[in-house]
Parts: C-alpha cells; structure tokens; sequence
C-alpha cells in the first residue's frame, strides 16, 4: 500500500473529496519552489503533483511551458527534483508525490537507477504522458514492481474498447484529462465530464480524479462534485509566473482546496 | 533459410519498432487517432485503387518520374567514381516533399478528415502541404519556427498564396522541433476533424514506415532507371542522400537494403563541426537514444536527457533527432552515416552551380559534399547515385549572405 493509497482511504472514511494540485518543481528556483511545497498541506493539499521540467512538453499549454523553461533555465534537473521531494519529505511524511512528467528525461538517466532513486526520494507515483498502455513495457511494469503507482491519463477519446487496457496497469487513481487538448487551455465543464467519470468508475475500482482546464474554487468544487477529486495546476502556475510571494499562491491554493472540499 | 528472416526490409514490427527504435510515445489523448490512421494505412497499402491514384497524381501533378541523371562534368571534374543524380528537385514545389504529402493526404481524404495541419522547417514541406491541400480544397495549417519563418521568408509567401494559415510557433526556440511540438498540441486539441501531415520519417508508429513507403518511389524508380542507363541487373554501387529527418534518404535507401552489395551513406548536417560545442545536427554521429515525438531514437540531448537545439546552414537539416530507421541501420551496421560542416556544404553548393548548371538546395549540397569527398578515390567503374532531393531557389538569400553577396531589394 503506497501513500497514495492510504490517502484515499482517509478521503474515504471521513467523505472527502481529493484535491491534487501541480507545480513545476523548480519554478521559479528551486529555494521558492521547495517553500511552495512544504506548504500545500497545509492549504489543504491531499496529493502533490510535482512537475519534472523538460524542455518539450507536447501536452502543455504555454503556462507550464514557460514554467518549465524557468526551472530549466533556473538549473533545475531531474536530479535536483528528486532532491527537492526528499527535502519535503524531511518535513511531511504522509502526504503523496506524484512525478508528472515526459520521458526522456526518466529514460536518459536509467530507469531502474530512476526509479530506486524516486523511490528513495519518497515519490508515490508517475504519471509519464508520452508513455501509453502500448508502451507498459518501458516504464509501468517495472514502476509497480518497484513499489511506486504508475498513474495512466484516460481522455475524451479513450473509448470503451479501449479503456480496459488502459485500466489495466494502472494503479493509485486513475486521471481523467477533462478536455481534448492541452494544459491551461479549454475549460472543463462538470456536466460533460460527469457521465465520463461514472464510465471510467464503472470500469474499475480506482478513483477518478480530475484534470485540466479547472483554474477557480467554483469550478474545483463542481467537478469534485462528479468525481473523486480534482487536480489544478495552470491557475497555481499562474500566480508564480506573476511573481505573486509564496504565501499569497498557498492562499489561492486554500480557496481552491476548499472548493474541492466543500463538493 | 527463409529469405524473409535475412530481410532488411521487413521492418517495423507490429509494434512500431525497428529493433529498440520507433514505438508510439504519445499521450492517451492521441493513440487512439494513430492506431486509426494505421488501420486505415494498412487498407490502403494494399488497394489497387489507391495506388491507382497515387501513380496519376505522382505522373500528371508532381511530374515523376524524375529523372536519373548522369552528371558528367561532375564526374570528370572529380576523376573517379561515376556520379548519377536522382531529380527529385524538379518535382513540382521543388523537393522530394511532396511525394509524400500526397499520399497522407489521400489517407486524409479517405478518413474524412477536412482540417490538415503540418510542421515546417525549411518550408519545403509545408509548400507541399499547402499546394495539394489547395488541390483538394482542404484547410491548411501549417506550425512553422519563428526563426524559421525570418530566414525563409519566400516559403513563408508560398504558403500564404497557397491558401495556408502559417503559424509562426515561439514556444521553445521557435525551429522545427517546436513547430513540430505545437502541431502535436494542435492534433490533441482537434482530434476529430484534423489529420497530422508529417514532413519526414520520423513521429509515432505509423508515421516512420507510411512516410518511409510514400518516398520509396525515389529508389524503385532509381533501381529501374540506373538498368536502363547501364544494362540490366546493374545495381549502384554507392548511395547517398541528407539527411534532416531522414526521409528523403529512406526513400533512396529503402528498396535497396536487401542488395548487400550496395553501400547506403547517410550524410548528416555538421553545422559548425561535430564536436562538444554541439553546433551542428547530427543526431548519429553526436547523439544518444533518446524519446522525442512519438518515437525512440538517437536525439541530440545533454545530461539530464533535455533536447538540445540543432544547428545547421540548412533550415530543412535543422532537427535534433533523426527517423527511427535510421537509428536501427546505424546500430546493426547497414548503412554508415557521416557529416559535413555548413562551410562544406557551401563549398559543394557552388561547385554544383557551376559543373553542371544545378541550383542545388543546401540539403543535397551536403550529400554532394560528400560524394565529392569520396568519389575521386574510387574507380572509374564505380557508380554513385545521389539524391539530388531540392532545389535551390529557396536558399539563395542565405547563400548570397554567406557568400558576402549584397541582395538588398531593388524596389
Ligand atoms: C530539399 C530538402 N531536403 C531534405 C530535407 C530534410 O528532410 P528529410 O531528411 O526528411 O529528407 C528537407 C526538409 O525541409 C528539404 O527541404
């Protein structure tokens, strides 16, 4: 049972819907950064979704994009992202990591090397976009034998036929991506992506959280309303980009958990 | 011994790979729309009708076929081996591009598909984009480098007279891979009506081997046309063609990979000498394994496995990585691939204006360099076919400032 596990059973018990929230590791620097993520948790953060800079991001909307380039230009590697997950896990034991990603930069440093030291690190689970179920072979199986979630995007053009395999290897929760296209661009919308969500939760026994295109507490609550949580990332972005202090982006952070919270 | 299990030709696996090389690294967002097109690939391959088409097209629009041509002065001047040209740069638009661009877009017709998009380099592709795109009274889009669309302004204007909505792509360092990065998030933002045209053999399973199979009329042809000029059962002796992302030399290569007896030479863009500067684009010669658009392959990267930007003279050169098949011909030996420097290149680009009354493009211009490298220590009875891929009309403006050559408009 990983922390992420754990974490939905909490949720569970005390009828709690999951807020997931995402920032680049590294951005603006790295000091800024480890700050912002030392205090998630206590903006009521339940899962944190750490990005992994890399300098092609083919499903990222030009707010993750840039903030990608300032970690990267800002010295940020894949190293010194697992370094900053293990200097929050000093502070924070319980709440889960998840590395989202591409895969390059996983596969250029060696998966197994990679995931021994994630899984040193204290990282919970991957979500590696440019590695599909046909793929699993690469980087899934080894993952879940390692001990760590691989968590699989399922999407509005994941059909029927093709969901079980994508259910298949995947593990933690399953992330539901609201919209077609890129992050921080269309907006989700709760009553297109209720029916989606009851068809992916029928599929399986996983929960189903999700993301892209929730960037307001309005809309975090109405679409954890219809699933099992939400996740925003481009709006947090957003306010770093802006250069906003760290504790004004963990404020805008608490309205949005909240918004989950309340559904 | 099954002559298949000898096969060089048999490639890509169901898969995508060729050996550890290719596969489909994409989002969930878009496997299902490449397993559409490779199903409807797959028919298509095998339909008379499509072929059908393809070959009036390919003779009455594009002009094929072009011709294989014995370059003499070039031949004499260099006093070696005997050096053929394949033609392809009188195609219609002016490249091999367009061989290919047909044939997606027939697939695109076929599957209904009404909005095509495209990622450009040089512009030479998306030229052939926007013309059969207009052929067919389609919607053309075509992501093209910010940079790029600076330094190849006349393409940007073709495009434009076509009919094609050009997008000048900043995310990144606006060249090619990340126009190629912006096309991608294009197909998964409209993944209903909208049909991804790629320019070269590289990008997820099926791109690489569809790409590779649409300009293989370059060698099938070559392999005819060398018979007439020099009798039956006459086979090159050496091929070689540039290499961006590899597409016009699979298509040189491809039907000869089973004749052992022929060398394959890719010619990658050495830009400014392949050293650890990492000026230059030659993924093989100065790259690692790596997975970038949809595929496994060699890619110019550092340490931490982020791309690296390429650099080369030739816009249409200018990519980190390189098609996944080549990455395989390299690792088992089949082919051997080289680099030559922009100033190499230049060097050849003159020569050929000059011996043989060819504006060649500044992509050929490296494989003639090489050709001009090896051809005088070979004899005389040796034959060298070179992929003679662009023209040149595009590349003035650069050439004529390398050159210190003052072409300030006139009017
Ligand atoms: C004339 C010409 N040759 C070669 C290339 C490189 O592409 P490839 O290696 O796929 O043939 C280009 C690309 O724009 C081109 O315009």
């Amino acid at each position: 049972m990983t922390r992420i596990d754990r974490k939905f059973e909490e949720l569970k018990a005390a009828g709690k819907k999951a807020f997931v929230s995402y920032i680049m590791a590294g951005d603006p620097d790295y000091d800024t950064s480890l700050e912002i993520v030392k205090g998630l948790p206590a903006a009521g953060v339940d899962i944190i979704e750490l990005g992994l800079p890399f300098t092609d991001p083919m499903a990222d909307g030009p707010t993750i994009q840039l903030a990608g380039q300032r970690a990267l230009a800002a010295g940020m590697t894949l190293n010194r992202t697992l370094e900053l997950a293990a200097a929050f896990r000093e502070t924070d034991d319980t709440t889960p990591i998840v590395l989202m990603g591409y895969y390059n930069p996983v596969y250029s440093h060696g998966v197994d090397k990679f995931l021994a030291d994630a899984k040193a690190a204290g990282i919970d689970g991957l979500i590696i976009v440019d590695l599909p179920p046909e793929e699993d072979s690469e980087l899934c199986i080894p993952a879940q034998a390692a001990g760590l979630n691989f968590i699989r995007l399922a999407t509005p053009t994941t059909d029927n036929k093709r969901l079980p395999k994508v259910m298949e290897n995947t593990s933690g929760f399953i992330y539901y991506v609201s919209v077609t296209g890129i992050t921080g661009a269309a907006e989700a919308e709760a009553g297109d992506v209720g029916p989606e969500v009851a068809r992916i939760q029928a599929a399986g026994d996983l929960p189903v959280i999700v993301g892209f295109g929730i960037n307001t507490p309005e809309k975090s609550e109405a679409i954890a309303k219809v699933a099992d949580g939400a996740v925003v990332g481009s709006a947090i972005v957003s306010k770093i980009a802006e250069g906003q202090p760290v504790d004004q982006v963990l404020a805008f952070v608490k309205t949005l958990s909240d918004g989950a919270h309340r559904a | 011994m099954n002559d298949l299990f000898n096969s060089f030709m048999t490639g890509p696996d169901e898969n995508g790979r060729f050996g550890d090389f290719g596969g489909r690294f994409v989002s969930e967002t878009l496997m299902p729309l490449i397993l559409d097109l490779e199903a409807e690939y797959e028919k298509a391959k095998t339909d008379d009708s499509f072929w059908a088409e393809m070959d009036d097209l390919w003779k009455h629009y594009v002009g094929r076929p072009s011709p294989l041509y014995h370059a003499e002065r070039l031949t004499e001047a260099l006093g070696g081996a005997k050096i053929y040209l394949k033609r392809d740069e009188l195609n219609h638009t002016g490249a091999h591009k367009i061989n290919n661009v047909l044939g997606q877009i027939l697939l695109a017709r076929r599957m209904g598909k009404t909005r095509i998009i495209a990622e450009t380099g040089a512009g030479q592709h998306g030229v052939a984009t926007a013309t059969v795109c207009a052929r067919f009274g389609l919607k053309c889009i075509v992501y093209m480098g910010a940079h790029d669309v600076e330094r190849q302004a006349p393409n940007v204007f073709r495009m434009r007279l076509l009919g094609a909505e050009v997008v000048p792509v900043t995310s990144g360092r606006g060249t090619l891979k990340d126009a190629m990065n912006d096309a991608l998030r294009d197909w998964v933002t409209n993944v209903r009506d909208t049909f991804y045209c790629i320019g070269t053999v590289a990008g997820p399973h099926p791109y690489p081997a569809m790409v590779r199979d649409f300009q293989s009329i370059i060698g099938k042809e070559t392999r005819e046309q060398l018979q007439e000029h020099e009798g039956e059962g006459r086979l090159p002796d050496t091929i070689i063609a540039a290499i961006g992302g590899g597409s016009n030399a699979m298509g040189l290569f491809f039907p000869f990979l089973d004749d052992k007896d022929v060398n394959i030479i890719g010619v990658e863009a050495g830009g400014k000498g392949v050293d650890m500067k990492m000026e230059h684009c030659a993924s093989l010669t100065g790259g690692r394994p790596g997975v970038l658009h949809g595929n496994r392959t060699y890619l110019l990267q550092d340490d931490d496995g982020q791309i690296l930007e390429g650099f080369s003279i030739s816009a249409g050169l200018d990519y980190p990585g390189i098609g996944p098949e080549h990455a395989w011909l390299h690792e088992i030996g089949r082919a051997q691939y080289v680099s030559i420097t922009d100033k190499e290149a230049l060097e050849a680009f003159q020569f050929c204006c000059q011996q043989e009354g060819i504006i060649p493009a500044l992509e050929p211009s490296h494989a003639l360099a090489h050709v001009m490298k090896i051809a005088p220590d070979l004899p005389k009875d040796h034959i060298i076919v070179m992929n003679m891929c662009g023209r040149g009309d595009k590349d003035i403006f650069t050439v004529a400032k390398h050159l210190g050559f003052d072409m300030a408009e006139s009017d």
